[in-house]
């Protein structure tokens, strides 16, 4: 037995009707909640580090309240017997009491830490998405940048808030900081004494990153974060090639109520990722580290995982420096700071561009590229995503060394080595890959996929009977389209193209002609949907290779 | 056999006496045993017989000579392979002892802790013990008070063991790596005695820290702290090694990352159309 409704309840009318004479919201909503949104489980990446970083919102509030950012001494007299009678900073003192003493202060902290973490990796698996699929291409190069800031700021951010609890192992991130300022030529030392108001460690700087890690870079983080949520809004989601999918459309679910429900849902399960490993994971346990003191220094002292590849960096790098004319030039220090960070970082910023200007292509795409069908962009993915894991694996290379077993000074020689010899072996490798998937797909098309009956002939020959790939399937593959290459060649007089004559014009030219032209075209069918491998006539057979 | 007077013929007729194999045999035998007995040292066995431990010097010594003399030489003067152990003290032999240590496995960067043999005893200890004490004395193990990890004070110990043993052993002792393959080991393990011991003989690659170092009521504190560390219950959940972010971080690109990624696909697939 159904009733239905013949007119809107007065409790949701009145309401609804206030609000829509006012603000406008009915017009707003009716064009807002039916916006369409493609479906795919990558597409749900970014939205880890969207939900994670409410979580730190929240979780941060909360250990504002009880957190005290001074560097004054004081003696702890807490429950925690293991550190009774000993001077430390009021900052690491209420650190302690949020962990001990606040009532559901240890899970805060703990929460407010894994989503920290999830967070800058969600961010990380999101934009190893947006490459690998070219969604950073034209119209959305701006929302990509504002993607690399975001990253850049929450390692920032991350940063000072490792540093805060003003414990032994964050203490010694904080002196590598300062190591770092301190090295760079010229403004370092000046640099240094504005950071710690004076000599390190100085009793500023803990207040000062707390202004900065729950006030300027939080605020700074929401606004981009807004922005980057509305461009993609307006902007549309890319989709990924498929059945009635064009350049013109987007399939998928509306915002309401299907994609709501799933955006509701998974802000549930990253909650859960977070509680769960808050309540059963201790991370950071400030109480065994102990308070820190400049004169202290553990083994293991290691920074959280995404700042793992400065470490490793630090590690690897040879003891260089320059003297001259009485100045010092840490190279040591210098290289490993700045080098990999600006690499990847300035290197995540400039691709769009940069593949823009060496294909030439200043077309619209709203529909992503397989990995496989750009094989040079996911090569330097590759290559980028082996460099920068080389670097951070041997962030961590005396806990390896330790672990494992191995001679310490191996993994560095070994670190060393890989950290140039990996990038180029890895492109090479995932070039082939690349290669040998799009032949498969070109086999798939052209032959169809295996059926599983195998007919026997009438002259007496077994053929694998081959079928036709599910429409759904064929249409994902279709989406393959050629790179588009910039010309270099001479005209018919010999003379080279306006754009392609300078040094960089040539090179240009080259490149593009690299990147764009190793393409493996699709070939459909051609006509029998059974083609029959092995049947003998040769037609079929050379397809394969 | 010209010129003596005996004649060859009868020589040969002794050397084919049925009995002279044993002759033979038991001259050898008499002048290797005689001849050990008179370059073996016993001066010192001399002074411990005097003091009353003459048994558990002998007896250390017959476990040495099984033992042990096979790399640090018979008089434990040291070889190419391993350290005189003159002066080494008593503290020494139980710590490398009782831990397993001693007698090595094999050559290596460093000697792992490892199960006991049969014969290592305390008894065993102790006689082993006193016989290297008459090589030349060296630090003596310490009394049951010395190591009572309830007699010390926790936090001025951890202070103590941030400043001079996390560089090495970690936070709170899950052990670290040295160079060349050396290592220092986790201390979850170690006896209070064990600890104390490696902290007055400074084995493999640790540096010694004596008493003017480190007060032996210091050293108490510093046993104190470890004890009641490794006691600790991980407040936060799994410990994960307390080795700090490097596990951290596995866990959340591991767990936290696999989870999510697993629900996203779950959440966003759909029945393919037949």
């Amino acid at each position: 037995m159904t009733t239905t409704l013949k007119e809107t309840p007065k409790l949701v009318g009145g309401p609804a009707n206030y609000l829509d004479e006012r603000l406008g919201a009915g017009s707003f909503l009716k064009r807002n909640l039916r916006k369409v949104f493609p479906d795919h489980w990558s597409f749900l990446l970014g939205e880890i580090a969207l939900y994670s970083f409410i979580i730190l919102l929240l979780t941060g509030t909360f250990l504002t309240f009880w957190f005290k950012p001074g560097m004054g001494h004081v003696v702890y007299d807490g429950p925690y017997q293991q550190l009774r009678g000993v001077t430390m900073s009021e900052a690491y003192a209420s650190t302690l009491k949020i962990s001990f003493e606040v009532r559901g202060g240890l899970l805060m902290r703990q929460m407010h830490h894994w989503a920290a973490l999830l967070f800058v990796a969600g961010m990380t698996v999101h934009m190893l998405r947006v490459f690998f699929t070219g969604a950073y291409r034209k119209p959305r190069e701006l929302n990509w940048i504002i993607g690399v800031l975001l990253l850049t700021l929450a390692l920032l951010e991350g940063l000072t808030g490792y540093s805060l609890p003003d414990d032994l192992l964050s203490g010694a991130g904080l002196r590598i900081t300062e190591g770092v300022a301190i090295s760079l030529p010229l403004i370092g030392t000046y640099l240094t004494f504005f950071l710690f108001g004076g000599e390190y460690p100085g009793e500023d700087v803990i207040s000062r990153f707390y202004s900065l890690h729950i006030l300027l870079i939080p605020g700074i983080l929401l606004a981009l974060i807004s922005a980057h949520m509305i461009l993609m809004w307006v902007q549309k989601h890319t989709q990924m090639p498929g059945t009635g999918r064009t350049n013109q459309n987007v399939v998928g679910a509306p915002f309401y109520p299907a994609f709501m429900a799933k955006a509701g849902a998974y802000f549930l399960f990253t909650f859960t990722a977070i509680a769960g490993l808050g309540t059963f994971a201790q991370i950071n346990p400030i109480w065994l580290f102990g308070p820190y003191t400049p004169a202290d220094i553990s083994a293991g002292s290691q920074p959280d995982f995404y700042m793992g590849f400065l470490e490793g960096a630090l590690r690897l790098m040879p003891a260089w420096e320059i003297n001259f004319l009485g100045y010092t030039l840490p190279l040591s220090v210098l290289i490993p700071a700045l080098v990999p960070m600006g690499i990847i970082m300035t290197g995540l910023a400039l691709y769009p561009f940069i593949e823009q200007w060496v294909t030439g292509d200043r077309r619209e795409h709203h529909v992503a590229d397989r990995p496989r069908n750009n094989p040079h962009r996911t090569s330097i993915g590759m290559a980028a995503v082996t460099f920068y894991g080389i670097l951070w694996l041997l962030g961590a290379n005396d806990e390896i060394s330790s672990f494992f077993h191995i001679d310490l000074y191996h993994t560095t020689i070994f670190g060393r080595v890989a950290v140039f010899l990996g990038p180029a072996l890895v492109y090479v490798i995932t070039y082939r890959i690349c290669m040998g998937l799009q032949r498969k797909d070109t086999e798939v098309m052209s032959h169809g996929v295996e059926s599983g009956v195998i007919k026997r002939m009438p002259n007496g020959q077994y053929i694998e009977v081959h079928v036709p790939p599910a429409e759904d399937i064929a249409d994902h593959l279709r989406g393959k389209a050629p790179i588009p290459v910039v010309s270099g060649e001479p005209d018919s007089e010999g003379i080279p193209p306006k754009g392609a004559r300078s040094i960089l014009g040539k090179a240009k030219a080259t490149m593009s002609k690299k990147y764009g032209t190793e393409h493996i075209a699709l070939e459909e069918d051609h006509g029998h949907g059974h083609a029959a491998i092995g049947s003998g006539d040769g037609e079929d057979r050379k397809e394969l290779h | 056999m010209i010129g003596t007077g005996i004649s060859v013929n009868s020589i040969t007729a002794r050397r084919r006496h049925p009995l002279a194999r044993l002759a033979v045999v038991a001259l050898a035998l008499g002048l290797l045993g005689g001849g050990y007995a008179l370059f073996a040292p016993s001066n010192s066995a001399d002074a411990a017989i005097a003091s009353g431990k003459a048994d558990d010097v002998a007896e250390g010594k017959s476990l040495f000579v099984a033992h042990c003399a096979s790399c640090h030489g018979m008089n434990a003067e040291g070889g190419p392979m391993a350290p005189p152990l003159v002066g080494v003290g008593a503290a020494a032999v139980d710590f490398q002892v009782s831990s397993g240590r001693m007698p090595a496995g094999g050559p290596g960067p460093q000697v792992p802790r490892k199960p006991l043999g049969e014969w290592v005893t305390p008894e065993a200890i102790n006689q082993l013990s006193a016989y290297i004490m008459t090589l030349g004395g060296g630090p003596q193990r310490p009394t049951a008070e010395m190591v009572d990890p309830a007699k010390g004070d926790a936090a001025k110990g951890g202070e103590l063991f941030r400043a001079n043993c996390i560089q090495c052993h970690n936070f709170v002792g899950a052990g670290g790596a040295l160079t060349y393959g050396k290592y220092a080991p986790n201390l979850n393990e170690a006896t209070p005695e064990q600890i104390y011991e490696a902290m007055v003989t400074g084995p493999q690659a640790m540096p010694v820290f004596n008493d003017s170092t480190i007060t032996p009521e210091d050293k108490r504190n510093m046993i104190a702290y470890i004890v009641q560390m490794r006691e600790l219950k991980d407040p936060g959940g799994f410990g994960l090694g307390r080795i700090g972010p490097v596990t951290e971080g596995l866990v959340v690109w591991i767990a936290g990352l696999s989870f999510m990624s697993l629900t996203a696909i779950w959440i966003t697939a759909k029945k393919r159309k037949k």
